[in-house]
């Protein structure tokens, strides 16, 4: 089902939560909204459903307009952040409910669907259980199941992965793009980490304080962020967003760091700007020979399980890298970081980016 | 030596909330005359002539059915009005529905007497009085808002996600409430019912008033042993025994939710 909002709004007791939100899902297509606690995404995934509706705007399912059509005259499926199942049901009363409502099928033809879905999800053992009595990750695939058995054209997932625990999630998440890489259902998917919206592939919407600031291929998304702001949410750690100006000389850093300005910069007018440089293409080594670099202190150096995260100062500016590999450093020691000035993106004083590092959409379907 | 300080106390205190009711139970098993002429600390030649009476005697025992019966009744009635009305102040905000709210719990607010004169006369225009449905529906102005309250408790714990997964997955309303619903906050139904069932099994202003003879609780009743001859004290105590029993009997069932509902579903 293809779905289109256009210029949707929601108020709610004079509070703004969406300014019109125009956005067309293709049928088929996998869509992530990404974006942080309170952009929104909810807000936009029960507008889509009908659980509630619009302010202003309308919405199309196809080419019907379906903006005051309840809930349950449309045909969605919708699994929660959290556990949310029948409690007093058991596993397999669970995921048939929505068949048994829904759909005039046969006992028999039901209960092929229901184990075929629970085997999917291997919870083909739990079926006599309660939700209850299932671990957190069991109960996420129950109610995963009772969505994908509907079959509905259109299956929101609010952030389901966000209550469970590092090891589940990753399991839950491989699982999740092996069920949706072949089907015809439109998937939109809310999350909050970048790394969810790359791991899926698909389209990626960037949800901001109730605006969608960007929506696009995936990667496109991430190496062409139209704003600063983009940037920031489509990263993780975040980005580091430092004060420039360009001139005669080159690009002086707020750092007090100047160099020559990379060839993608070269176009641009003198003047102020924000470059960012991600996390990771900061480096403790001259890699790539041409590497600038920065001489900062220690603040902080986090383990992210076979990765650190180095905070670093330099002035009254802490900036972060992403180094590989299990690397301790003493509180207050010196460091230099290295980084390329062609992977630097340029934004105006606005935000707007104005040039970004060298990239070629990497195309599959060669004409 | 601690412990054994406190288990003195304690069986101390139990003794004394369990002496008047021992003392009851000890004089429905006597004599008449036993009880008047001597202390006795336990019935030295028990009998159950006055319960045996209680079971015989029309006028007796029709009190029980009487009582039980606009009980029932009333328990029916608040829990059918109760439960939506419940489920909307839970989920559902529309005008004015704070005030509403709280406009339910003053019916509770006022002495039961200051009812009494127009429901009495309203009734008796009606051609109510003296069945069981005068007493039933005068007890719901007391218990529809007491079990809204605690339902809306019970209610408010259950996640509002559960409603729209039903409603997503294509229950109605009136099916998802019975079959999903339900069968979440039964414990709270319990224990409104329990709450229900106790008003009304000890309300005797209303109950006595609003019947003559045909619908006469059992409460009414026992005040008819008062006779020239004075009390008849060992039916009396049988009788008072009788009507202690089913409030017990309800008691135990929800033992482990009273708690819970004392405080309005809102633990």
């Amino acid at each position: 089902m293809r779905l289109t909002l256009q210029n949707v709004g929601k108020v709610v007791n004079g509070k703004t939560h969406l300014y019109g939100i125009d956005l067309e899902l293709e049928s088929g297509s996998f869509n992530v909204l990404l974006g942080p606690t309170q952009a929104g995404k909810t807000s936009v995934l029960r507008l889509m459903a009908g659980l509630d509706r619009p302010s202003s705007g309308k919405i199309l399912e196809d080419d019907n307009d379906v903006t005051t059509v309840g809930v349950r005259k449309r045909n969605v499926a919708m699994v929660y952040q959290e556990f949310v199942n029948y409690p007093s049901f058991t596993i397999y009363k669970n995921i048939a409910a929505p068949l048994r409502r829904t759909k005039h099928l046969s006992k028999a033809e039901i209960d092929v669907k229901v184990r075929a879905t629970a085997e999917m999800l291997h919870i083909e053992r739990l079926l006599e259980r309660l939700p209850a009595e299932l671990s957190g990750g069991q109960q996420q695939r129950v109610a995963l199941a009772r969505a994908l058995v509907k079959d509905a054209p259109l299956l929101l997932l609010d952030e389901p992965l966000v209550n469970l625990d590092y090891k589940l999630r990753e399991e839950l998440r491989s699982e999740m793009r092996q069920i949706f890489s072949y089907g015809t259902t439109t998937v939109v998917y809310a999350a909050t980490e970048p790394s969810e919206a790359l791991m899926f592939g698909g389209k990626t919407g960037i949800l901001d304080a109730g605006r969608l600031l960007q929506y696009g291929p995936g990667l496109e998304v991430y190496h062409r962020p139209v704003t600063a702001r983009v940037s920031e949410i489509f990263s993780d750690p975040p980005i580091n967003l430092i004060g420039a100006s360009i001139g005669p000389q080159g690009c002086r850093l707020s750092l007090n760091v100047v160099f020559p300005l990379a060839d993608h910069m070269r176009s641009l007018s003198p003047g102020d700007y924000r470059v960012g440089i991600r996390a990771n293409q900061i480096g403790v080594v001259n890699r790539s020979g041409n590497g600038i670099v920065i001489h900062a202190t220690v603040e902080l150096a986090e383990f992210n399980g076979s990765e650190t995260y180095l905070h670093a100062r330099h002035g009254d500016f802490t900036m972060i890298a992403l180094l590989n590999g299990v690397r301790e450093y003493a509180l207050g020691e010196a460091v230099s970081l290295y980084f390329d000035p062609s992977r630097l993106f340029v934004f105006d004083v606005a935000g707007e980016l104005v040039a970004g590092p060298e990239w070629k959409p990497y195309n599959t379907k060669a004409a | 030596m601690k412990i054994r300080m406190r288990t003195i106390g304690l069986i101390g205190y139990l003794t004394l909330l369990m002496l008047p009711i021992y003392w009851m139970l000890n004089m429905s098993l006597r004599e008449n005359n036993d009880i008047m002429s001597r202390l006795a600390f336990y019935p030295h030649h028990p009998t159950i002539n006055n319960y045996v009476q209680i079971f015989t005697d029309p006028s007796w025992y029709m009190g029980y059915v009487n009582s039980f019966a606009y009980v029932g009744i009333n328990t029916v009635i608040s829990l059918l009005v109760a439960l939506p009305a419940a489920y909307a102040f839970s989920r559902y905000r529309f005008l004015g529905d704070k005030h509403l709210f709280f406009w339910l719990l003053t019916n509770r607010m006022a002495p039961a007497a200051v009812f009494l004169l127009p429901i009495f006369q309203l009734y008796s225009e009606l051609g109510l009085i003296d069945t069981y449905l005068a007493v039933a529906l005068a007890h719901t102005l007391f218990n529809v808002p007491l079990a809204v309250w605690i339902l809306e408790g019970f209610m408010s714990g259950v996640p509002r996600e559960i409603d729209e997964t039903a409603f997503i997955d294509g229950y109605s309303l009136p099916r998802f409430f019975l079959t999903v619903f339900l069968p979440l906050i039964r414990a709270g139904v319990g224990v409104t019912a329990f709450f229900i069932f106790m008003f009304s099994w000890v309300e005797l202003l209303f109950a006595r008033t609003l019947t003559i003879t045909e619908a006469k609780p059992i409460a009414a009743v026992m005040t008819r042993t008062v006779s020239a001859s004075g009390l008849d004290w060992g039916l009396l105590a049988a009788a008072g025994i009788l009507t202690i029993v089913p409030g017990a009997l309800v008691i135990y069932f929800v033992r482990n939710y009273i708690a819970k509902g004392f405080a309005l579903g809102r633990v």
